[in-house]
């Protein structure tokens, strides 16, 4: 299963963070510094974004310009800055449509009739048996490449692993000892769904969420990289690796820094997911 | 079988030749050389740069062929002790001792190397859980041949031999069928024969068990204190570990006594159960259940903070019995579509403000029962009445508002709690399940304040998660949420099963005293003979999942009829009589009556 954990990354290092509170604070710095990005990037952005001077293309980072230049003579570190805002609405809304997709589904195969449950996983396992990246081609395939397919894309591509987490939880949940009380108690099928099951149930969904935003960035630039995402002149993070592909030997920052920027947000936000998981555990044990 | 022994070359004493062969005499050690010495031990465990004593000043020696026992309840540092013998105790320890002496050998300076030659071969560990103790994926017989092997004991031809005759003399029957099975295909009974077979091969001359007979059924608790009194009529010294005096009272020539680390007692046998000095071992010994504890309160009683007396109206109208079951049956399919009777035509009677036991070992079909008889499961044939009206037969939305007549407390309640809710909503959210609800959140509050001054918590711990309590604050916290819908019937289903003794001794205690006060009737299910005695009128022995006997509990205990209650009565351990260290006859070699694999067919 790629989809919970590290499929980019790797795993001693994200650890290691979890385990000492000032990765904590560090995750919590750095997906500060992207949210102010995505929301005012004009105070973080040096350059213009989309402004063109040929004279300056492809050159190497320096003082000016601090993640260098592209082929156009556009700075890359503004760029970058004017790409957080996509790139984090696309990450956080397949996040969401992943994990509707995935309630809904795993809410079903664990509460529906016999036979209803039983179509739906195995819905979920023919969806399971495809790989992520795969399933999102497909998507793309067929509804065309843009901001909104990539968001679909990669929310119903990850869904599969989370719908079965997630209706994992809700059989533990119901088969639980607080459940058979609540029977006992004499409240009805209904209020025990709602005030027992559910809640337990999607308790660590909060932290799954945490996790999944870095992940569905990874994936959605995956999608951009291989041309499938955001038309060309957008600076979306994917887009920019893509971009910079061809300039891979002359202008090798022009795909490395977008890379290590994906990396180290997906990072921040896995670690501040892990926190969260070992907090709402701690609560629990 | 013979083994070699007294390796050390630096040996000042005769060696002692122990073996473990049945015929043999008992070791011919000078009794005056102890051959375990324990002077002032302190053991502590570090966290944070911080040490917590967890032993205290312990103290005791031990001779060859002599069983030392060591009781007290959680957290009394027992198993700590007994640990620190085999080097043990984990990496965060602090161990201290001015003299930790086996056999001569200064157990405080071994090196990690030099314990390993200790363990196994002069030191036997047989631990409480043989289900976490073995391996599971692996046949009991490989287990016990690998640690021949690493020892480096005999030929692999003979190492295979060895095992089975070790099964055979720990009382395994077809030993050579069983070395080939996995821990998972043996009874409880069986497994724990195959740990101490493995504790024994190397024929050690000191075996420490801690908890050997915890986790089982009474007859086959007996079955394993008479192997462990074999081991110590060969010659094989014992340190016993037990949280029950009753237990450790045939087998011990002496007892210390453990409370918060530190030895509160400690003596001859004789002298510990019949004269104890320490009021805390009166105390244990008082709380011990059973029939002669009848109608007579465990412990001390509690300050007179309770309540006075219910005065509200009788619940229902008191004609008939509250519960009445007739003919209940209920089928599990095993796997490969076998299918086993869980309960095979169970009938019974409970009336009102009366207490009906039922007993039996596991498997018997007794939880399934007390299921059937709270609805949450489904009886294939046969019926229940609650208070005179239908109950198993209708439908859940039809019974829903009998619901709050009949609560229940299960042994682990812990899980009956949603973890997320407060003790306060856990008693709030029951009471307001009663039948007269009580309106308005402050009133439902202060009567799940009052549930807790009736159960003796303090309202301190209504903030709190269940989590954050202790095992019986818990118990009495659930036994607060069954009093909340005011029932006619409790159904405790190994309610103190897992409790200490002395906090078993308080919690029943307690259902006593709200039994007398407002008239509950409870359906007590245990495999404990003594709780079972102490708290029932009327009882039922179930084998099987069929009733093998029923009668008042001072006829079924005191003069049993049908011979599976007589030998449950024989086999239950009991403080009279201490010093009688003889083995039962028929006792090692009794077959183990529970069929391999035999477990709860329940699908709890």
């Amino acid at each position: 299963m790629t989809a919970l954990g590290q499929p980019l990354l790797t795993k001693p290092v994200s650890a290691k963070l979890a385990a000492t509170p000032w990765g904590f604070f560090l995750a919590i710095a750095v997906l500060l510094f992207f949210v102010v990005a995505a929301v005012f990037p004009a105070a973080l952005a040096t350059h213009d974004p989309y402004a063109m001077n040929f004279a300056n293309a492809l050159h190497p980072p320096s003082f000016e310009f601090w993640f260098g230049t592209d082929e156009s003579g556009r700075d890359l570190y503004s760029r970058v800055i004017y790409g957080t805002r996509e790139s984090l609405l696309i990450g956080v809304g397949a996040t969401a449509v992943s994990l509707s997709l995935a309630l809904v589904l795993g809410s079903l195969a664990a509460l529906a009739g016999r036979f209803a449950s039983a179509a739906v996983n195995r819905i979920i396992e023919v969806l399971f048996a495809f790989p992520t990246l795969l399933l999102a081609l497909l998507l793309v395939a067929v509804i065309g490449p843009s901001a909104m397919s990539q968001v679909v894309a990669v929310g119903v591509g990850t869904a599969p692993g989370y719908a079965r987490i997630i209706r994992g939880q809700i059989l533990k949940a119901k088969d639980s000892g607080y459940v058979e009380a609540a029977v006992a108690l004499g409240h009805p099928r209904a209020w025990i769904l709602r005030n027992h099951v559910l809640p337990n149930a999607l308790r660590p969904l909060v932290a799954i969420f945490a996790l999944s935003v870095g992940q569905s960035i990874v994936w959605a630039s995956s999608l951009s990289f291989l041309g499938l995402g955001v038309a060309p002149p957008s600076p979306e993070w994917g887009a920019l690796l893509d971009a910079g592909k061809q300039y891979i030997t002359q202008a090798g920052w022009l795909t490395v820094l977008p890379g290590l920027v994906i990396v180290v947000l997906a990072l921040a936000a896995t670690t501040l997911g892990k926190h969260i998981q070992n907090i709402l555990e701690k609560d629990e044990k | 079988m013979t083994t070699e022994t007294a390796r050390t070359a630096a040996t000042a004493q005769p060696a002692p030749t122990t073996q473990t062969t049945p015929t043999t005499q008992p070791a011919s050690t000078n009794p005056a050389t102890p051959l375990l010495r324990v002077e002032h031990l302190h053991v502590g465990f570090t966290r944070g740069g911080e040490t917590r004593p967890v032993v205290n000043d312990v103290s005791f020696s031990l001779r060859a062929g002599e069983c030392l026992a060591i009781v007290g309840e959680s957290g009394s540092g027992k198993s700590v002790t007994a640990r620190t013998i085999v080097g043990l105790t984990g990496a965060n320890a602090v161990v201290d001792a001015e003299t930790l002496e086996l056999d001569g050998i200064n157990l405080t300076t071994v090196s990690e190397k030099a314990w390993r030659s200790i363990r196994g071969r002069r030191v036997g560990f047989i631990l409480q859980d043989a289900l976490v103790s073995l391996d599971p994926l692996r046949p009991v017989g490989k287990e016990i041949e690998e640690a021949l092997a690493l020892h480096g004991w005999g030929s692999r031809a003979a190492r295979k031999r060895k095992v089975v005759d070790l099964l055979e003399s720990v009382g395994v029957p077809n030993p050579a069928v069983r070395a080939r099975q996995r821990p998972d295909e043996l009874s409880g009974g069986l497994r724990q024969r195959a740990l101490i077979a493995s504790a024994l091969a190397l024929g050690p001359e000191l075996v420490i068990a801690d908890e050997p007979t915890t986790a089982l059924d009474v007859t086959v608790q007996a079955q394993v204190l008479d192997l462990i009194a074999g081991m110590k009529e060969r010659g094989v010294s014992v340190i016993l570990i037990s949280h029950d005096l009753s237990v450790v009272a045939r087998l011990a020539d002496h007892i210390l006594v453990m409370k918060g680390g530190s030895v509160v007692e400690s003596g001859s046998a004789h002298q510990v159960l019949t004269a104890p000095t320490h009021q805390y071992t009166q105390a244990l010994i008082d709380a011990v259940p059973g029939g002669h504890t009848r109608g007579e309160r465990l412990g001390p009683a509690l300050d007179a903070s309770l309540p006075a007396p219910d005065t509200r109206a009788p619940l229902a109208p008191s004609d008939g019995p509250v519960l009445e079951a007739r003919d209940l049956v209920k089928r599990f399919r095993g796997p490969g579509g076998a299918q086993s009777t869980a309960v095979d035509h169970v009938s019974f009677t409970l009336d009102r403000g009366t207490t009906l036991g039922i007993v039996g070992e596991s498997g018997s079909g007794k939880s399934t029962t007390a299921r059937i008889a709270l609805a949450l499961t489904s009886a294939d044939e046969g019926w229940a009445k609650l208070l005179g009206q239908e109950w198993t037969s209708v439908t859940e939305s039809r019974r829903r508002h009998l619901r709050n007549r009949i609560a229940v407390v299960y042994q682990d309640p812990l899980s009956s709690f949603d973890p997320r809710w407060t003790v306060e909503r856990i008693l709030v959210d029951a009471v307001a399940q009663a039948d007269r609800p009580t309106t308005g959140a402050a009133a439902r509050s202060e009567r799940a304040r009052d549930l807790l001054r009736q159960v003796g918590l303090s309202e301190q711990v209504l903030s709190r998660l269940p989590l954050k309590l202790s095992g019986g604050q818990r118990q009495r916290v659930a036994i607060a949420r069954a009093l909340a819908t005011e029932p006619s019937i409790i159904v405790l289903d190994e309610a103190v099963s897992a409790l200490d003794v002395s906090v078993q001794a308080q919690i029943l205690d307690l259902l006593v005293e709200l039994q007398d006060r407002i008239g509950l009737s409870y359906l007590f299910i245990s495999h404990d003979l003594g709780v079972i005695h102490h708290m029932s009128d009327t009882v039922l022995v179930m084998k099987d999942g069929r009733v093998v006997e029923r009668g008042t509990a001072d006829d079924v205990f005191l003069r049993p009829r049908h011979p599976y209650t007589q030998e449950l009565v024989r086999s239950l351990p009991t403080l009279e009589d201490p010093g009688a260290s003889t083995a039962r006859p028929g006792g090692p070699s009794a077959v183990d009556t529970l069929p391999a694999g035999a477990a709860e067919a329940a699908p709890r």
